[in-house]
Formats: C-alpha cells, sequence, structure tokens
C-alpha cells in the first residue's frame, strides 16, 4: 500500500512551551488512523500544520511523497478537513457553501458536485435555509459534505460526529467509510468518542504532552495496555508521565 | 492563477451583497445621506462666492466628494470581504483551501471593481439629479483618476487584511477608519498650497494627493495634469508593491505564531 501521509519529527515550539514535540507517524492507502489524546495534546495543533495553517518549527510533512512546504496549493486540493471550530458561512445556504468550496477546490463540474452531495448527505430539504439556521448537527452534516467536495485523497475529520445524534453519527460514520473504500484515500480522525475510534480505526496513536506515546491497532493497544477498553488506556496514557517519543 | 478558485471568492461575496439590506445601503445608502450633507453645503458657498466668480463650487467641491466616497468605497469593500470571512469564522477554511493568496486579493479585487461601478455610476447619476452635476464633462480625465482611486483604495485595504490578520477580528475597526487617516492630508477639498510647508513635503507621498489635485486643475483649467497622473501612478504602484509584502509578512508571521487560528477564537 502506497503512502498517503509521511510527518518526520515534526515539531511545534511557541517561545519556551513545545505544542508538538517530534512526532512521525504514516498513513497509508486506505487506512483510518484515529489521533486520540487529552486536551493540550497538540492533536489541533498537529492537524492545523497539516493543512498549512501553522508553519512547523522543524520537521517534514509529505502527501503522496511531495513536501507540503513547496506544494502547499497542489497538496491541499488533494485534502480537505472537517472542524467543528470551522463552520461554514452562516449567511449562506448550503448549496451556496458547497458551490463555494467546490469553485475554491476547483471543482469543474461543480453545479452537480454539489448536486449530488447535498442528495448524498440529506441535505436536500435545507437548501433554501441559511447555514447560521441549521442545528449544530446539520451544520456538522454540512461540514462533513464540503470536506467531500474535492472527492478528497487524504481527510482530516476533527471530531466529526461530535454534534450528532446516535443515529445520525451512525450513518455519517457508514458514509465516510464507504467513501474512503471507494477512494482508497486516507484518513486522520480525532475524536472523543472512544467507540467510534475503536470503530473505524485501523490504527490509532496516541499523543500525550506534544508527543506520540503509542501507536498501534486497537487489538494490540489493549493487549499491550492489559485493558478491554480504549477509554481506560485513554485514561492511563493521559495520567502516565511522558516516556520516550516512539 | 486558477479561475475558479477566484470565482469562489467573487461568487462568495456577490451572493452576500446581492441579497443583503445593510449591505446594499452601505454601498448606496451612506453616499446618498453624504450627497445630500455635501451638496447642500456646496450651495451655500457658492452663495457667498462673489456673484462674477468663474469658480463653479458644484463641479469643484462635489467632484471631490465623489471621487473620496468611491476610494473610501474601494478600501472598505477589500476589508470588509475579508473581514466577512473572520466574522462568519469561515477563515480557516479559506486559508485551508488550495486558493493562493494573490487569487483570493484578485477575487477581493472583482468584487470591489463591481461595487465601484455601480456605486460610481449611482451617485454621478443622483448629483446630476440632484445638483445638475455633469463629471462626465471631465471627459476621459476621469480614467486615470478613477483607476487610481481604486488601486490605492486596494492597497491600503491589503494593509488592513495584514492588520486584521495579525492583531485579530479585534481589528476590523481599521476596515473603516484608515481612510479617515488619509483624508486630511490628500488635499481632497482644498488645494496643497493651504498646507504648511513641511506637511506639503510630507504629504507628497500620498497618491490620493496627487489624484486630487490633479482633479482640480483638470476642473479649473481644463488640461490634464500629467505630472499629477504621472506621480499619482508611480507612487501607487510603490504602495501596491509595499502593501503585498506586508501581507505577505504578517501572514507568515501568523503562520509561525498560530495567530490564524486565533482569529476565530477571539
Amino acid at each position: 500500500m502506497a503512502t498517503i501521509l509521511r510527518v518526520t519529527n515534526l515539531t511545534k515550539r511557541y517561545n519556551s512551551f513545545t505544542a508538538v514535540n517530534r512526532i512521525s507517524f504514516e498513513i497509508k492507502e486506505g487506512e483510518i488512523v484515529s489521533l486520540l489524546g487529552p486536551n493540550g495534546a497538540g492533536k489541533t495543533t498537529t492537524i492545523q500544520m497539516l493543512l498549512s495553517l501553522v508553519s512547523p518549527t522543524s520537521g517534514d510533512i509529505e502527501v503522496f511523497g511531495k513536501n507540503l512546504r513547496g506544494h502547499r496549493e497542489e497538496l491541499l486540493s488533494m485534502m480537505n478537513f472537517s472542524a467543528p471550530y470551522s463552520l461554514l458561512p452562516y449567511n449562506l445556504t448550503p448549496r451556496e457553501g458547497l458551490t463555494v468550496f467546490s469553485l475554491l477546490y476547483g471543482v469543474r463540474n461543480y453545479r452537480e458536485r454539489v448536486k449530488s452531495l447535498l442528495d448524498e448527505f440529506n441535505l436536500g430539504e435545507l437548501v433554501n435555509r441559511k447555514i447560521g439556521q441549521l442545528s449544530s448537527g446539520e451544520q456538522m452534516r454540512l461540514g462533513i459534505a464540503k470536506a467531500f467536495v474535492n472527492n478528497p485523497k487524504l481527510l482530516l475529520l476533527d471530531e466529526p460526529t461530535a454534534s450528532l445524534d446516535p443515529p445520525t453519527a451512525r450513518q455519517l460514520r457508514a458514509r465516510i467509510l464507504k467513501r474512503i473504500q471507494e477512494s482508497r484515500g486516507a484518513v486522520l480522525w480525532t475524536s472523543h468518542n472512544m467507540r467510534e475510534v475503536e470503530t473505524v480505526s485501523d490504527r490509532i496513536i496516541f499523543l500525550s504532552r506534544g508527543r506520540v506515546v503509542a501507536d498501534d491497532t486497537p487489538q494490540n493497544l489493549k493487549k499491550q495496555y492489559g485493558q478491554e477498553d480504549l477509554e481506560e488506556i485513554f485514561i492511563i496514557i493521559a495520567n502516565e508521565p511522558v516516556r520516550e517519543s516512539l | 492563477m486558477n479561475r475558479l478558485h477566484i470565482l469562489g471568492i467573487f461568487y462568495r461575496n456577490i451572493v452576500l451583497i446581492r441579497r443583503s439590506v445593510p449591505k446594499l445601503f452601505g454601498l448606496f445608502g451612506f453616499v446618498t445621506v453624504a450627497l445630500f450633507l455635501w451638496g447642500f453645503l456646496t450651495l451655500w458657498v457658492q452663495t457667498l462666492a462673489p456673484d462674477d466668480t468663474a469658480t463653479d463650487f458644484i463641479l469643484l467641491i462635489l467632484s471631490a466628494f465623489i471621487f473620496w466616497s468611491l476610494f473610501d468605497l474601494s478600501q472598505r469593500s477589500f476589508g470588509i470581504s475579508f473581514l466577512e470571512e473572520v466574522w462568519s469564522r469561515n477563515i480557516i477554511n479559506l486559508f485551508a483551501s488550495p486558493v493562493k493568496l494573490s487569487e483570493m486579493v484578485v477575487g477581493f479585487i472583482l468584487v470591489g471593481v463591481v461595487q465601484a461601478l455601480l456605486a460610481f455610476f449611482y451617485v454621478t447619476t443622483l448629483a446630476f439629479l440632484l445638483y445638475a452635476l455633469n463629471i462626465w464633462t471631465l471627459g476621459l480625465y476621469i480614467i486615470p483618476f478613477f483607476i487610481n482611486i481604486l488601486v490605492f483604495g486596494w492597497a491600503l485595504g491589503v494593509v488592513t487584511i495584514g492588520l486584521v490578520v495579525r492583531f485579530g477580528p479585534s481589528a476590523d475597526i481599521l476596515a473603516f477608519f484608515i481612510p479617515f487617516l488619509v483624508l486630511p492630508f490628500s488635499a481632497v477639498y482644498y488645494p496643497v498650497s493651504v498646507f504648511p510647508p513641511v506637511l506639503q513635503k510630507l504629504t507628497f507621498v500620498l497618491p490620493t494627493r496627487h489624484m486630487f489635485e490633479g482633479m482640480r486643475t483638470a476642473i479649473t483649467e481644463g488640461v490634464m495634469p500629467l505630472d499629477n497622473v504621472f506621480w499619482a501612478t508611480v507612487l501607487n504602484l510603490g504602495f501596491v508593491v509595499l502593501a503585498f509584502l506586508f501581507l505577505y509578512w504578517m501572514l507568515r508571521l501568523a503562520r509561525i505564531k498560530g495567530y490564524l487560528s486565533r482569529l476565530v477564537q477571539d
């Protein structure tokens, strides 16, 4: 399987504070990898560096073998993301919002793409309402639809189901998984819902205080920590002193 | 440059302007109210002048007002196009997309051109109906003034964006305030000769000073003031280059210090 994302010794320092400390990992074609860790572990900073919103202090990010530093626009056109802190413009309708992002991602047949996304994510009945008038769950669904406007090969999902009720979350997870299987893309997923993480992840990377402290399949992590439940592992890792970076 | 990226920026802003009453008021409402104010003031000033004066105060003062409004609008529309993304918490989506900064700026420029043309034709028609001011008597002289006014407004708009990127959404007041910093020193409603000698030298660097001084010459003497057009254009080019360097610097700093994510948190 080809490597889609390779992160090498990635570090971000803000003056004397180290938010991300020499982390390295890879994500291969078709893989869904969860990035977990307590608040302040460095997950959001890592995602923001992958989106080139934050410049790394040192280290490298390669997507499809190309360094993000020199190929920003080309690589971002193959990526997309969804995060609860980054909403679509509240004063547009869902159709207008998806049209804008289809254009911004250079989608040539944008009218057809918008129509198919509205159908696929059950947003058809909301097309004439302003995004700001939608419920947080509907906005989240729209945000995920936006993340698929360019059929990304690398998808970054930060808490993608945080505002959704369980049936909608399940439906949406299934849709995301189907899409990724079809496109042979890859996903970096963050969530505080351990059941969700266990369901979707091929691998889990645990971050703590800016370092990678574990990187393995959910089954192996359970064996390694002698726990039946990912949530217990999360609590152990959040409370333990930082070990050497993997 | 990717035309679809530019179209995306343009479409997003035009959709908003088209259906937002406050935005339409910002485009046409303020200028209407201000035209009444300056129109009445000019009519009164005209009555104070000797009967045999050859000066056409209406043409002189209201033309200055119209071009100043155009400058104000061009700077404001540019800054607000960017601020709209900050206010709607969409700015992260924009910077995480493959859109280049230059494409974003070109999109904003297109939005600015549409707004400027609409506002210019509207206000000149209204001035003709209310005060019989025919600004088109300036003929082709209008073109270099019009272009230089827009370009300087955009250059200051680029600086506004840089300041918002650096200082966060709380710097949005600058989008409205910057033109007023330039106004007293641009010789919009009075000649440069009224400035103290030091200020006459210092204000030389402002393209607006040359534009408005040149416009007065065109109105009163009926000749194209080539030296004013030359200096306005050269200085404008310098300001555009400096404004872009400033924006690139601010954006680089924002990526290093993590200011971009703060734009949706403040």
